[in-house]
C-alpha cells in the first residue's frame, strides 16, 4: 500500500481522538467530555428501561431542533450525527437526522464527510429513497483528485447503493480498476462486488476485468476479486473451469507463506483466503475428474500444512474435508480426510466436537463405514449435556435411517423433542421424523403411534403438509387392501382410547386428524360404535378450547356417522344445540345435518362409506341450470350481464335519458324456483354469477353441453354411491394403551441384539454397545445402497398407489365423451360451406402473391396488426362479400418486408431489418416515432412472436456529436413483466449511428390497455445528463394470440374450463351473416377458427404465455351469441369486452 | 454470510452493532434481547455455536463483554469464531488493552463500523487490514 495513504488513513482515527480532547479535559484516551460521553454515562447510570427511554426522548429532541437549526455549523453537525448513531443502536428511531446525514456527507470536510457516510450506512437501507440523494456526491467523490474521498466514496457504493443508479457510477469505478493505489483498486472490486450483488446482469461486461483483478500483484486485491469469484462460480461453475490452475497456484502460494508476513494470524497464512479458495476448488471441482485432479496435490499439502493445532487451522482442515468429499473422490486423500474428522470427533474441545460432527453428517452419505467407526462417539454425543451437540448427532443419525434402525432413531429424536421448547427445533425435527416414519416404518402400530406422538408434540406449529400427508396415506391406502384396513383399524382403536382419556387436551391440528379417522373409517369397528364415537365427538365439540376450524371437521365426522346410524339422542341434541348457535357455520351445518337426517335414502348417497378417495366431477359452469335459467328467460326475465358490462351501461345511462319502456318484470315464479337452485351443491353455488343462459331458450337442445352422464355430488364431503357398509367384517379390536407400544418396541430391538453382544463389558458400556447396535444396523459397505436411499423410493415403507392418474385417466375418456356427444348436432350440421371456404382459399392464395408485388400495396400495407392466418378467413369472407374490392381495403392488412424507398422512415426500417432478422419472421407494427429532440430520436415498434411480445426501441442519434453514456430504462408497473432487466446501457453512441434494444414483455395483469413508460438518458461531452421520457401503449390484444387446434381438443378443453361467460349482442346486417363475423373476430382479435358448422362457429385463442379461452359463437337473427369459456377467471370477461367492441365498430 | 455482529455486555446494553441485512429498529432490539439470553444460559463448557431460529450464533465472551455474530449456513462457524477473536486482537492493538469502556465512550466505535464492511469474513486476510481501518 502506499505510504501516503497509509499513513492518511492511519492518521484519521487519531484526527477523532485530538479533536474530542480539545474539548475538555478527562482521560485522556477516552473523550469523557464531549457530549456523546455524558449522554452514555448519564445512561449507564440509569436503572430502569423506562427511564433510558426518557432520557434518550428528551436527547433525540434536543438533537432534531439542533439538526433543523440553520446556523448549526458542520462541525456540531459531525457531533449530533454521533449521538443519533448511539440512540438508533439502543434502538431508538431518529429518523429526522437521516436527510441531514446526507447533507454532511456531502458538505463537510474530510473527517465530517467521512462520519456523514458512515451515518448514511448505518441509517439507511437498501431500498430508502433518500439514497438517490447520496448518488450526486458518490460521482463527485469518485472524481476528486483526494484519494481519500475516492476512498470514502467506493466505501459506501460497496456498503450500500441504491441498484436503479448502478448506471451513474459504474463507468468510473471500472476506470478505478487500473488505478496505480491497491487500496482504490481493492475498493473498486469491493464495489463491484457489490453491485454483482444486487445487480449481476450489469457488470457482466466486466468480466474481463475481473480476472485482471484476479492477477493483480497486490494480495488485497486479488482476495477482494475472489469473492466475486466464488459467487459466479458457484451459479456457473463450468464456466469458469479454465481459472482452475490460477487458484491453485494462488493457494500453493498462500499455504507455501509466500504471502507478506502480516497477512499471518497466529503464524498461519492467511487463513481466511485459505477457505475461500478451498471453497472456490470444491465447487470447481464437483463430479469432475479432470480439474479435481489438478486440486489434489494443494489439497494434499493444505492437510499437511495445517497441523498447528490451533483453532483457525482446524477451520481450514474442516473446510479441506468438505473440499475432499465435495470433489471426485480420491481414496489416499478420503482417507487422510476421514483421520482428520476422526480427530476433531474425538476431540475433547467441544467447538471442534461439533465441527467433527457436522463434517461427519456431510460425508456421511458417501462413506456409512465411517461412522461405524465412530460409533461409539456419536452415541457419547447422544447424551451429551450439550443441547446443541445432541442436535447435531440428530441430524447425523437423521442421514443414517434406514428400515432397521429407524424405531431407535424416531425415539431418540422424540426424546431431544421433548426438551426442547424453541419452535424452529420442533417444527424441523417434527418434518424429519414424519418423513421418516413414512419411509421406514416397521409396522402399523408403530406408525400410528410415531404420528400420534409428531401430532401432540409438533402441535399447531408443524407444517400443515404433515397431517395432509398423512390423512392421504390412510386414505389412498398402499397395495394390500387387507394392510390397509389394518392400519385403519389401529388408527381408529389408538384414537378411540386417547379420546378416553379425561381432561387430556390434544392439538387443534391433532384432533381434526382424528375427527377426520373417526368419521370415515370407524365402520371397521363392531356394529353399534356410532353411538359410542358420537358422543366422543360432541364432547369435544361442546369443549371450550376448540377453535371453530376443528368444530367444522368434528361437525363433519358426526355427519358422517350419522348416515350409519339410525337414530341417535345425541345427535339430536347436538342439532339442537347448534340450529341456535351464534356461529353462522356451525348452525348451517347443523340445519344440513337435520335436513339430511329426515332423509335417510338422500344422506345414504351422499355420504357413502370409504369412498374419500373417489374423485368427484363438479359441473361447475352450472348447465343443469339451464333449464331454470330458459325459463326465467321465457317469463321475460333479463339476460345475465357480466359486472363490467353493467357498468359501462350505467354510465352511458347516466348521460342520455332513457325513452324506451321498461321491460317486463321479474315473474313471480322465478323467486320460488329459485329456492330449487338452493338445493343445488352448497359448495359450488358461488360459481352462479357467471351462469346465465342469456337467451338461448329457443336452441337449447341444439347447442347446449348436457352433462347427463355426469353426476352431481355434494362439495367436498360428497361421494359416489356404490358400496355397502363393510363393518361386520372387520376384525376383532384389541384395545391397546398408547405410548407403552414404542418403548416395547425399542426394548424388544435391544433385547434381540443383546443375545449376541459380548459379556465382558461393564454394565454401562454394555448399554452404549447395544444402543449403538441397534443405531448402525443395517449400515457398512454392503448396505451402502440403502443409505444413499433417501431418495430411493424402493424403501419407502408406505407407498402411494397411483390412483389418483387413473381416476384421472377414466374422467378424461368419460368427458370426452360426452363432448362427442354434445357436439354431434354440430356434426350433423349440413357443411355446405365449406365447399365455399376452400375455392376461395385458392384464389386467395393467388392474391396473395399479386398483392406482395403490387407496390401500390405496399403504401398502405404497413399498416401492423396482420397476422399471416388471417388471411385466409379474411379473404375468405370478404371475397363472399365482393371479392373485387379485397386490395383496396385498408383493414386488409399484410405485412412485408419493408422497402427501403419508402419513407422518411425508411433509414430505421432498413435499420431494423437487418438488426433483426426475425422481424422479416414475426408479424410486427409500424415505427412509432415517441419522443424526439434535436440530439436524438427514440421510436418504438411490436413484433408479435408467437410466444411473446417483443418491444424493439432505436435510439437514432441524429447530431454529429458522440453521445455518452446512454440509458434507457423502462419504468416497472404491476401490470408488465419484462423479462429482461429494464434497464440498458450504451456507454457509446457514435454520431448519426442507430442502437437498438429489444425486450420481451410479458402480461402480469389483465388489462385492457395500459401505458409502458420509461426514459432515456444521455450525457453529450461533459454536460449533465440530459433526459427525455416516453411511454407507450400496450393493449390486451397485444398479448393475444391464436390458438391452433382441431375440433376435438376444443370440445375437451371446453369441458374442462371452469369459468365461463355469456353474452348476446346485437349485430348489424353487414354482419348477419357468420364468415364476416367471425372475420372481424379472427382480423382483429386474433382468434383461431376452428370450425364453422352453419350458423355456428367455434374459435380458441391464448393469452400469453398460456392462458387459453374459447369462444362460441353463434349468429342467430340478428343477434350474436357469445359464450367464452377459459382457465382464467377474468380473462372471457375481458375478451367479451374486446369482441363488443369490435363488432360495433365494424 | 454474516448477518450481524453484535457487542453485548452481560446486562443486555449494545455496545455496537453492525446489521448487514436490514432490520427495522424495534426488531433490532427484540433481537438483540433474546441473542445475549441466549448467550448468557449457556456454560464455558458448552459450544459456542448456537442453533437459533433459521441461523446460528458464533459468541465469544471477553469479560463481561460477548461478541456475537450472526450467520448463515454457508458460512465456516469455526473461522467466524476466530475472526472474532481476530477483531479484538485488533482492538486491543488500537486502543493498547481495549476494554468495554473503550468501545462504548469513544466515537471510534462508531468508527470501526467502518471496518466492517458488507463483505464477509474471509476478506479479513489477517490483522493486515484490521489494523489498518479503512476509511
Amino acid at each position: 500500500m502506499s505510504d501516503i495513504v497509509e499513513k492518511t488513513l492511519t492518521a484519521l482515527p487519531g484526527l477523532f481522538l485530538q479533536h474530542q480532547a480539545a474539548g475538555g479535559s478527562g482521560v485522556p484516551r477516552v473523550s469523557v467530555s464531549s457530549r456523546l460521553g455524558s449522554l452514555i454515562r448519564s445512561i449507564t447510570a440509569l436503572t430502569s428501561k423506562h427511564e433510558e427511554e426518557k432520557l434518550i426522548q428528551q436527547e433525540l429532541a434536543s438533537l432534531k431542533a439542533t439538526v433543523a437549526a440553520p446556523n448549526t455549523t458542520l462541525r456540531l453537525m459531525k457531533e449530533c450525527m454521533v449521538r443519533l448513531i448511539y440512540c438508533e443502536m439502543l434502538g431508538y428511531e431518529s429518523s429526522f437526522g437521516y436527510i441531514h446525514a446526507i447533507k454532511l456527507a456531502q458538505q463537510g470536510n474530510l473527517l465530517e464527510k467521512r462520519v456523514g457516510y458512515l451515518a448514511v450506512s448505518l441509517f439507511l437501507h437498501e431500498n430508502h429513497e433518500l439514497l438517490l440523494l447520496l448518488v450526486n456526491t458518490v460521482v463527485k467523490d469518485l472524481q476528486s483528485t483526494n484519494l481519500v474521498e475516492v476512498c470514502m466514496a467506493l466505501t459506501i457504493v460497496s456498503q450500500i447503493f441504491p441498484r436503479e443508479m448502478i448506471p451513474a457510477v459504474l463507468p468510473l469505478i471500472e476506470d478505478k480498476l487500473q488505478h496505480s493505489k491497491e487500496i482504490i483498486r481493492r475498493k473498486a472490486v469491493q464495489a463491484l462486488y457489490k453491485f454483482h450483488l444486487i445487480a449481476p446482469n450489469q457488470v457482466q461486461h466486466i468480466h474481463v476485468k475481473f480476472r485482471k483483478a484476479l492477477c493483480d500483484r497486490d494480495v488485497g486485491v486479488m482476495a477482494a476479486s475472489l469473492h466475486i469469484y466464488l459467487r459466479m462460480i458457484k451459479e456457473n461453475p463450468s464456466a469458469y473451469k479454465d481459472l482452475t490452475g490460477s487458484f491453485v497456484t494462488i493457494l500453493k502460494q498462500v499455504v507455501g507463506g509466500k504471502l507478506p508476513v502480516d497477512f499471518n494470524y497466529h503464524s498461519v497464512p492467511a487463513p481466511w483466503l485459505q477457505i475461500q479458495l478451498l471453497r472456490i476448488l470444491g465447487l470447481l471441482g464437483k463430479d469432475d475428474p479432470r480439474t479435481s485432479e489438478l486440486t489434489y496435490d494443494v489439497l494434499d499439502e493444505s492437510l499437511r500444512r495445517a497441523e498447528l493445532s490451533h483453532n483457525i487451522t482446524y477451520a481450514i482442515l474442516f473446510e479441506c474435508v468438505h473440499t475432499i468429499y465435495t470433489i471426485y473422490p480420491k481414496p489416499e486423500l478420503l482417507e487422510k480426510a476421514a483421520r482428520c474428522i476422526g480427530k476433531f470427533v474425538l476431540s475433547p474441545k467441544i467447538n471442534l466436537k461439533y465441527l467433527g460432527l457436522k463434517a461427519l453428517t456431510y460425508v456421511i452419505q458417501q462413506d456409512p463405514n465411517l461412522a461405524l467407526q465412530h460409533q461409539m462417539t456419536i452415541i457419547e454425543c447422544l447424551d451429551h449435556p450439550d443441547p446443541i451437540i445432541k442436535r447435531e448427532t440428530l441430524e447425523l443419525l437423521y442421514r443414517i435411517t434406514n428400515a432397521q434402525n429407524v424405531s431407535v432413531i424416531v425415539q431418540k429424536m422424540l426424546e431431544y423433542l421433548q426438551q426442547s421448547k424453541e419452535e424452529y427445533i420442533i417444527i424441523s425435527l417434527v418434518g424429519k421424523i414424519a418423513e421418516l416414519a413414512e419411509k421406514y416404518a416397521p409396522g402399523n402400530e408403530w406408525f400410528i403411534q410415531t404420528m400420534n406422538a409428531v401430532f401432540s408434540v409438533g402441535g399447531d406449529v408443524m407444517h400443515p403438509d404433515i397431517p395432509n400427508n398423512f390423512l392421504r396415506l390412510l386414505a389412498e391406502g398402499f397395495d394390500d387392501e387387507n394392510e390397509d384396513k389394518q392400519l385403519r383399524l389401529y388408527a381408529v382403536q389408538s384414537y378411540l382410547s386417547l379420546l378416553e382419556i379425561e381432561n387430556a387436551l390434544y392439538p387443534q391440528r391433532f384432533l381434526q386428524v382424528m375427527s377426520w379417522v373417526l368419521g370415515e373409517y370407524s365402520y371397521l369397528l363392531d356394529k353399534g360404535t356410532p353411538e359410542i364415537i358420537i358422543t366422543k365427538l360432541y364432547r369435544l365439540l361442546i369443549n371450550k378450547s376448540t377453535t371453530s376450524e376443528t368444530k367444522a371437521w368434528i361437525m363433519a365426522a358426526v355427519t358422517k356417522l350419522t348416515s350409519q346410524t339410525h337414530s341417535s339422542k345425541t345427535v339430536e341434541k347436538l342439532i339442537q344445540e347448534f340450529s341456535v348457535s351464534l356461529d353462522t357455520c356451525m348452525r348451517q351445518h347443523a340445519f344440513e345435518l337435520k335436513h339430511l337426517q329426515e332423509n335417510v335414502e338422500l344422506m345414504k348417497s351422499l355420504l357413502p362409506v370409504d369412498k374419500s378417495c373417489e374423485d368427484l366431477v363438479v359441473d361447475a359452469s352450472l348447465s343443469f341450470l339451464d333449464g331454470f335459467v330458459a325459463e326465467g328467460l321465457d317469463q321475460g326475465a333479463a339476460p345475465y350481464k357480466p359486472h363490467h358490462q353493467r357498468q359501462e351501461e350505467k354510465l352511458s345511462q347516466g348521460k342520455v335519458l332513457n325513452f324506451e319502456p321498461y321491460g317486463l318484470s321479474f315473474s313471480s315464479t322465478m323467486s320460488s324456483s329459485g329456492c330449487t337452485g338452493r338445493q343445488s351443491p352448497a359448495g359450488i353455488s358461488l360459481s352462479s354469477d357467471v351462469s346465465g343462459n342469456s337467451a338461448e331458450t329457443g336452441q337449447k337442445e341444439t347447442n347446449s353441453l348436457k352433462l347427463e352422464g355426469v353426476k352431481k355430488l355434494w362439495g367436498k364431503e360428497g361421494y359416489l354411491p356404490k358400496k355397502e357398509n363393510k363393518a361386520g367384517s372387520s376384525p376383532e379390536l384389541q384395545p391397546i394403551a398408547q405410548d407403552s407400544t414404542l418403548v416395547e418396541n425399542v426394548d424388544q430391538m435391544i433385547m434381540k441384539k443383546d443375545q449376541s453382544q459380548a459379556l465382558h463389558h461393564s454394565e454401562e458400556e454394555a448399554e452404549k454397545q447395544r444402543l449403538a447396535s441397534t443405531l448402525f444396523v443395517g449400515l457398512g459397505s454392503e448396505s451402502a445402497v440403502s443409505l444413499l436411499g433417501k431418495t430411493d423410493t424402493v424403501s419407502h415403507k408406505f407407498r402411494r398407489k397411483s390412483k389418483i392418474n387413473d381416476t384421472k385417466n377414466r374422467e378424461v375418456t368419460s368427458t370426452h365423451n360426452i363432448n362427442c356427444s354434445s357436439f354431434s348436432p354440430l356434426s350433423n350440421a349440413p357443411y355446405e360451406d365449406n365447399d365455399h371456404l376452400n375455392s376461395f382459399q385458392d384464389k386467395e392464395d393467388i392474391g396473395l402473391k399479386k398483392c406482395s408485388l403490387g407496390s401500390e400495396f405496399l403504401e398502405s400495407g404497413l399498416k401492423s396488426e396482420s397476422l399471416t392466418e388471417l388471411h385466409l378467413v379474411e379473404n375468405f369472407s370478404a371475397c363472399s362479400l365482393s371479392p373485387p374490392s379485397l386490395f383496396e381495403d385498408n383493414s386488409m392488412e399484410i405485412f412485408h418486408p419493408p422497402h427501403p424507398t419508402l419513407s422518411s422512415f425508411a433509414n430505421e426500417i432498413s435499420l431494423t431489418s437487418s438488426l433483426l432478422e426475425e422481424l422479416n419472421e414475426h408479424v410486427h407494427s409500424d415505427l412509432v416515432e415517441l419522443c424526439n429532440n434535436e440530439m436524438l430520436k427514440v421510436s418504438s415498434c411490436k413484433i408479435w412472436k408467437d410466444d411473446c411480445l417483443l418491444l424493439v426501441w432505436l435510439i437514432v442519434n441524429k447530431s454529429s456529436l458522440e453521445l455518452k453514456n446512454m440509458n434507457l430504462e423502462i419504468t416497472s408497473t404491476e401490470n408488465f413483466k419484462i423479462l429482461e432487466h429494464p434497464g440498458f446501457c450504451f456507454p457509446v453512441i457514435e454520431a448519426e449511428s442507430t442502437k437498438s434494444i429489444q425486450h420481451h414483455v410479458q402480461m402480469e395483469k389483465l388489462f385492457t390497455e395500459e401505458d409502458l413508460s420509461g426514459c432515456v438518458k444521455y450525457k453529450v461531452e461533459e454536460d449533465p445528463y440530459i433526459q427525455l421520457e416516453f411511454s407507450i401503449t400496450l393493449s390486451l390484444l397485444d398479448f393475444i394470440r391464436p390458438m391452433k387446434i382441431c375440433t376435438e381438443d376444443f370440445g375437451k378443453l371446453w369441458l374442462s374450463f371452469a369459468n365461463d361467460v355469456k353474452q348476446n349482442i346485437k349485430i348489424s346486417d353487414s354482419q348477419a351473416n357468420l364468415p364476416f363475423a367471425l372475420k372481424t373476430l379472427q382480423q382483429k382479435l386474433r382468434l383461431h377458427i376452428v370450425d364453422i358448422i352453419g350458423n355456428e362457429g367455434i374459435l380458441a385463442c391464448h393469452l400469453l404465455p398460456s392462458v387459453p379461452c374459447l369462444l362460441h359463437l353463434r349468429a342467430h337473427e340478428g343477434m350474436a351469441a357469445l359464450w367464452f369459456r377459459s382457465s382464467c377467471s377474468t380473462l372471457p370477461d375481458y375478451l367479451l369486452y374486446q369482441c363488443q367492441k369490435v363488432m360495433e365498430e365494424s | 454470510m454474516i448477518k450481524f455482529f453484535l457487542m453485548v455486555n452481560k446486562q443486555g446494553q449494545t455496545r455496537l452493532s453492525r446489521y448487514y441485512e436490514h432490520i427495522e429498529i424495534n426488531k433490532r432490539t427484540i433481537l438483540e434481547a433474546d441473542v445475549i439470553k441466549t448467550c448468557l444460559s449457556r456454560s464455558k463448557e458448552q459450544c459456542s455455536f448456537i442453533e437459533y431460529k433459521d441461523f446460528k450464533l458464533i459468541y465469544r465472551q471477553y469479560a463481561a463483554l460477548f461478541i456475537v455474530v450472526g450467520i448463515n449456513e454457508t458460512e465456516n462457524e469455526m473461522a467466524v469464531y476466530e475472526f472474532i477473536h481476530n477483531f479484538v486482537e485488533v482492538l486491543d492493538m488500537y486502543f493498547s488493552r481495549v476494554s468495554e469502556l473503550d468501545v462504548s465512550f469513544s466515537i471510534l466505535c462508531a468508527y470501526l463500523h467502518s471496518t466492517m464492511q458488507r463483505v464477509p469474513v474471509t476478506k479479513w486476510a489477517g490483522k493486515y487490514y484490521l489494523s489498518y481501518p479503512e476509511s
